[in-house]
């Protein structure tokens, strides 16, 4: 009844291709972003900021990223957690030698640097399809691992071998550092995020995004209609770690503070790829649910049990939610194996009929 | 110049120095190929008869080992105890087939591919709850397995080799012969590989895929808790094994996703190549390039043959 496009005439192109085509949808996208800069702030507590949101906005931005590659363009790639590493280590070289540069600019510009290296292990993926390319981008994943932890250099000789975040600050308001407050480093992942997410959405709703799913849904046939493969296998390797190198910036310097080499090791990529198919394979939106659930998920498990007074060890609630979490994954992708994009949907086509059945 | 003395000639005038080292060296390489492969079989026997990567099998490997070695410590006979575990992979095949595969029927590669993940996820907790979480020491003796080490003395020198590393060889390959003859001579076996070449082709002549399916997977669960007794032999029985169980990646592809002698030659070549890697090129480095070595060595065969050594040949239409 209130969800529906009765009425809403489109008099020209532009409105015809809009994001968002329905007023409902747009009232419903500025709502959320009011309640994201406005009611969080107001009644976040540390809590909610840090274990909750920050990392929240941070993964559905690394998923986003691996969503580019995997799901418009249909390249399997198991090295998120090593690109997200080369964004944290690149971020950290650069405020290290140039100090005085704002720290933003050196967050999104560390995403160039895991463009260049992504670039560089995409090259295979001319001639490798597939599964096959999957266990390249391993390649990928471990060969950084070692580079982060064998290269001193980049983490500035530390003692601990760990990244150690310096003070830096925005306008006189400490932005990095042990300082800043949940709340600063909030707006500024908020503003990135949502900030990269218009930006996506732009690509993948335009030419770029049309030659990446051609190429996802038969390469060939894209190459025979006059796609150039190579290029755009590459652009999609390129773009796609510039997010998840952003995003691994993020998670070190405005989440962590500070980080060793384990942080991008496999699993994180594993984690990712998880965010993505269970989110939903080539839709944006799917990267924030698959987040959601993936990231909150195991964090809720572990309270329940406590605030209804079930005795409980902590090492059994640790194993329970592996079980918990990989039924889940099954059950999830049994129930919908296009993801929850997918749900949201359907839910979508429910609400316009509502409440008459057709 | 130094650099390139030291990359292209230093490790070979070693290797000819010293040919006990390098006759360890390439010993030990073999072993732990002969294991990856062990690891890559079970993969290339799910994948050729259901189209499933399968990445649980890591895992299975862990899980089987632990459900032994967890019996025994509950007071079963090992032997009884072994044939228990047998069983125990049983009952996971058939709830694999029927809770996991089953709805899934049809789901494109990557679906099932994740699927198999939420598969590791809960025997990697699942495994933790009952059995817990500390390493545990396989139970060698108490399955008549041999220990201790014969020294081997030729005109060049000494090599020592483990009694344990000489049975998993040939262990392994009398695994894999019985497989063969499995394959190629009894009905079951035929039916296997009709399914393997094409799943619709099979159906027609009136094969069971469920069957079918549930006998890989239980096939691959053998060949797990065999990975799982030898490996666990050699070290011990932890969680970490799961990530050593990843370097059957680069062995799969450098054989070929759907070859079984693929999966044991490149397990071979992964497994000595890595080891002289490390030993001979790998204090140029600062060591620890075991890590990423045989990834780096597969990624290069691929870009010349993008179907590994045995693969069958891709054929794309449009």
């Amino acid at each position: 009844m209130l969800y529906r496009e009765v009425g809403q005439y489109k008099s020209n192109y532009a409105a015809d291709m809009a994001v968002f085509p329905i007023l409902q949808d747009r009232i419903g996208i500025a709502v959320i972003l009011v309640i994201a800069y406005v009611v969080f702030p107001l009644i976040g507590n540390d809590f909610l900021l840090n274990t909750i949101l920050i990392p929240f906005l941070i993964f559905s931005l690394a998923a986003i990223g691996l969503n580019l590659l995997t799901g418009y363009t249909g390249l399997l790639s198991l090295g998120t957690g090593a690109f997200m590493g080369v964004g944290a280590y690149a971020c950290l070289k650069l405020t290290t030698i140039f100090p005085h540069v704002n720290i933003l600019i050196w967050i999104l510009a560390s995403g160039f640097f895991s463009s260049a290296i992504g670039v560089l292990f995409g090259l295979p993926s001319l001639r490798i399809k597939g599964f096959y390319l999957a266990v390249a981008t391993l390649a990928a994943q471990f060969f950084l691992e070692w580079c982060f932890i064998r290269i001193p250099w980049l983490y500035n000789y530390s003692v601990s071998g760990a990244i150690e975040v310096p003070l830096r600050t925005f306008m006189g308001i400490p932005m990095t550092g042990p300082t800043a407050t949940s709340l600063t480093r909030y707006l500024a992942v908020l503003t990135i995020v949502v900030a990269m997410t218009w930006v996506a959405s732009n690509i993948v709703h335009g030419r770029i995004g049309r030659m990446w799913m051609s190429v996802r849904d038969m390469d060939l046939a894209a190459e025979l209609i006059g796609i150039r493969l190579f290029r755009t296998k590459l652009l999609a390797f390129a773009v796609s770690s510039f997010y998840c190198g952003v995003a691994g910036a993020m998670m070190v310097f405005l989440w962590y503070g500070g980080a060793e080499a384990e942080v991008f090791a496999i699993d994180q990529s594993f984690l990712i790829l998880f965010m993505v198919i269970i989110g939903g394979l080539g839709t944006l939106i799917g990267s924030f649910f698959g987040s959601a659930l993936i990231y909150i998920l195991p964090i809720a498990l572990r309270l329940i049990p406590a605030n209804f007074g079930i005795p409980i060890r902590p090492a059994a609630a640790e194993q329970l939610t592996f079980v918990i979490v990989g039924a889940l994954i099954i059950v999830f992708l049994v129930v919908e194996p296009n993801g929850l994009a997918r749900l949201w949907q359907i839910g979508k086509q429910k609400l316009r009929v509502w409440p008459f059945p057709y | 110049m130094h650099i390139l003395y030291l990359i292209f000639v230093d490790p070979f005038v070693q290797m000819v120095h010293a040919p006990d080292l390098l006759m360890q060296t390439l010993w030990d390489g073999l072993v732990g190929g002969v294991l990856y492969a062990l690891i890559a079989l079970g993969f290339v026997l799910i994948f050729k008869a259901s189209g499933v990567f399968n990445f649980a099998q890591g895992i299975m490997v862990v899980f089987a080992a632990l459900t032994l070695v967890g019996l025994h410590e509950h007071g079963v006979p090992a032997f009884v105890a072994l044939g228990l575990t047998i069983l125990v992979m049983l009952v996971l095949a058939f709830g694999v087939e029927r809770l996991m595969l089953r709805p899934l029927v049809n789901q494109s590669e990557i679906i099932l591919f994740m699927a198999t993940f939420g598969l590791t996820y809960f025997l990697i907790g699942f495994g933790q709850l009952v059995f817990g979480g500390n390493p545990k020491v396989m139970i060698a003796d108490d399955l008549y397995l041999p220990s201790g080490a014969i020294e081997w003395k030729g005109h060049f020198g000494f090599v020592s080799l483990q009694k344990i590393d000489i049975a998993a060889v040939v262990i392994a390959s009398i695994m894999v012969a019985v497989l063969a003859v499995f394959f190629q001579r009894t009905r079951i076996g035929r039916a296997l590989r009709a399914v393997a070449d094409s799943h619709q082709a099979a159906l027609s002549v009136g094969i069971s895929l469920e069957q079918i399916w549930v006998i890989v997977w239980f096939a691959a669960g053998v060949v797990a808790l065999t990975t799982g007794i030898m490996w666990g032999a050699r070290s011990e029985v932890s969680f970490s094994l799961q990530i050593i169980a990843l370097k059957a990646l680069p062995v799969l592809i450098l054989g070929g996703f759907t070859s079984i002698p693929g999966a044991i030659v490149g397990g071979l070549i992964i497994g000595i190549g890595e080891k002289l890697g490390e030993f001979y090129w790998g204090p140029l480095l600062g060591g620890g390039i075991e890590n990423w070595l045989a990834y780096v060595i597969a990624l290069g065969f691929l870009i010349f043959r993008p179907q590994g050594l045995f693969g069958e040949k891709i054929i794309e239409r449009i």
